[in-house]
């Protein structure tokens, strides 16, 4: 019978039940996320496709995490899931849903979706990673979502630039951060709304868009349908889903989820001594660089001979310059051939032949950055379980 | 001949779902299947916890060394930083079930 943790790291959940069929499907009720108390089941919810279910209510679904060998772009059935809230908007009309823009502005705007529709509509294809991606690796383990390598993405979205938007409603002098509200909320009023900052600067480079569009449809209900901001190269925790309200402010907005929640350590690498406390902390902010190996899981059996590696790689928006990879637990490297640039902000794919000799092989990748940043090869420690980059091993044995 | 009917009618379905300027979305989530393991003070924590969130969220987190400071901190965090309305009377009661069970 097929192990649990063969059947993640195995790749090919879809081949996989294909062969066993609806009515053996029992075995694809679990999988096992390769760390401690790593058992989830998995869930089919609707618009998606079998999830690595965290949390029920509110929803929290990771991609298996062989998703990211079937291209670049990953699909919206398969894209992962995060709220923090319960309260969600499950019955939301899309003809009378509005965005309010409103603050420090000339002209307060409430405008439809067709209204946003019928705007001019730019496209780019970005990376969403969730700020707790991989958190479940922490040594020491930390607390919050234990999420394995699968609450990441890479889509197109489609939509308007947020910088028109505010250039329409007329961002008053004196202003200085954007807020972001979505329709989803808390049950209790005593919960903190879920509502997000970015500078005005960076809310008006012209790429930070509010979108409707993912891969050519609609955004999928649990990915922020009708309307989400995308803020590329930035953890997700800034892509605010339903978003129904823009609030433009003249001062630095100190709510629960900017002031307190999504920090990270005020250090060089933003990390600090494993089991400490941070002295000083930031607002979580751009991606660190990160490579993967798609092609092969972890625990694989391989035929000795030539084998071509397969994965992905992306930063925080300079772009890949480099990806190599190592057969013999990082000693010597080689430089992989890199696939199409979809843009700076997309999964990069790389793929190089390598020759397998007999025996136990651990297998690394390290991208490099066009910023000429880097992945380390021990793992940075935060208490939140953010950022992590280390140069990631899959072990297989070769006969 | 039936099938081809059956495919066009599902069809049809698929559009009207489909499109995006259409009806309320009427999302339905799946049935909750999650529940917390038996222990002390079981139903306290039904009554205290599960307004807010799932059992998963519980679950799901790792073992610690300490586990009754880890718990004692998660529950004055849902208090303090949460807002959860959990009485005074109470908070011993959850930490315990939640130290001696996860």
């Amino acid at each position: 019978m097929f192990d649990r943790r063969d059947l993640l790291r195995g790749a090919g959940l879809a081949a996989m039940a294909a062969t066993l069929n609806s009515t053996k499907a029992l075995a694809l009720d679990t999988v096992t996320l390769p760390f401690v108390n790593g058992e989830r089941p998995l869930v089919k919810y609707p618009q998606k496709r079998p999830m690595i279910g965290l949390t029920s209510r509110p929803p929290q679904l990771e991609t298996p995490f062989a998703v990211f060998n079937d291209g670049p772009l990953t699909p919206n059935n398969a894209f992962f899931v995060r709220y923090h809230l319960s309260d969600l908007p499950y019955n939301l009309d899309p003809d009378k849903f509005t965005l309010e823009v409103k603050g420090k502005v000339d002209k307060p705007l409430r405008l439809s979706l067709k209204d946003i529709r019928k705007m001019k509509a730019t496209e780019i294809v970005a990376v969403n990673q969730c700020s707790g991606n991989s958190r479940g690796f922490f040594e020491p383990r930390v607390a919050g979502g234990q999420l394995a390598n699968g609450a990441m993405g890479c889509a197109r979205w489609r939509g308007v630039p947020l910088k028109a938007v505010l250039e329409m409603a007329g961002v008053q002098a004196g202003a200085k951060q954007v807020t972001f509200n979505g329709m989803d909320g808390p049950v209790s009023d005593k919960t903190p709304d879920f509502i997000k900052a970015l500078d005005l600067d960076h809310a008006t480079d012209g790429e930070v868009m509010l979108a409707y569009g993912m891969n050519g449809e609609d955004l999928p209900f649990l990915n922020g349908f009708p309307l989400r901001l995308v803020v590329p190269g930035y953890y997700g925790t800034y892509w605010v889903k339903h978003l129904n309200e823009i609030t433009v402010i003249d001062n630095v907005y100190d709510g629960f989820w900017m002031k307190s929640a999504y920090r990270i350590p005020d250090t060089p690498n933003n990390a600090i001594e494993p089991g400490t406390a941070p002295k000083t902390t930031i607002p979580i902010n751009r991606f660190t660089i990160r490579s993967f190996i798609t092609s092969v899981p972890d625990g694989a059996k391989l035929k000795a001979g030539t084998v071509t590696l397969r994965g992905i790689a992306f930063d925080g928006g300079k772009g890949i310059k480099d990806v190599q990879v190592s057969t013999d637990g990082g000693k010597t490297w080689a430089s992989a051939k890199l696939g199409k640039d979809l843009g700076k902000y997309a999964f990069r794919e790389w793929k190089l032949p390598v020759k397998l000799a007999a025996g136990a092989v651990e297998l690394k990748v390290r991208a490099t950055g066009n910023g000429g940043e880097t992945q380390p090869d021990t793992p940075r420690w935060n208490p939140a379980g953010y950022l992590r980059n280390v140069v990631e091993t899959v072990r297989v044995s070769v006969a | 001949m039936q099938r081809t009917v059956l495919l066009a009618v599902s069809l049809a379905l698929a559009a009207a779902v489909g499109s995006a300027l259409a009806a309320p979305v009427n999302y339905k989530t799946p049935d909750e299947v999650a529940a917390f393991k038996p222990g002390p003070n079981l139903e306290v924590v039904q009554g205290n916890c599960t307004a807010c969130h799932s059992s998963d969220y519980i679950n799901t987190q790792p073992p610690m060394k300490d586990k009754k400071g880890f718990w004692q901190a998660e529950v004055t965090k849902m208090i303090k930083v949460y807002g959860a309305p959990i009485d005074d009377a109470d908070v011993g009661k959850i930490v315990d079930y939640l130290a001696a069970t996860y």
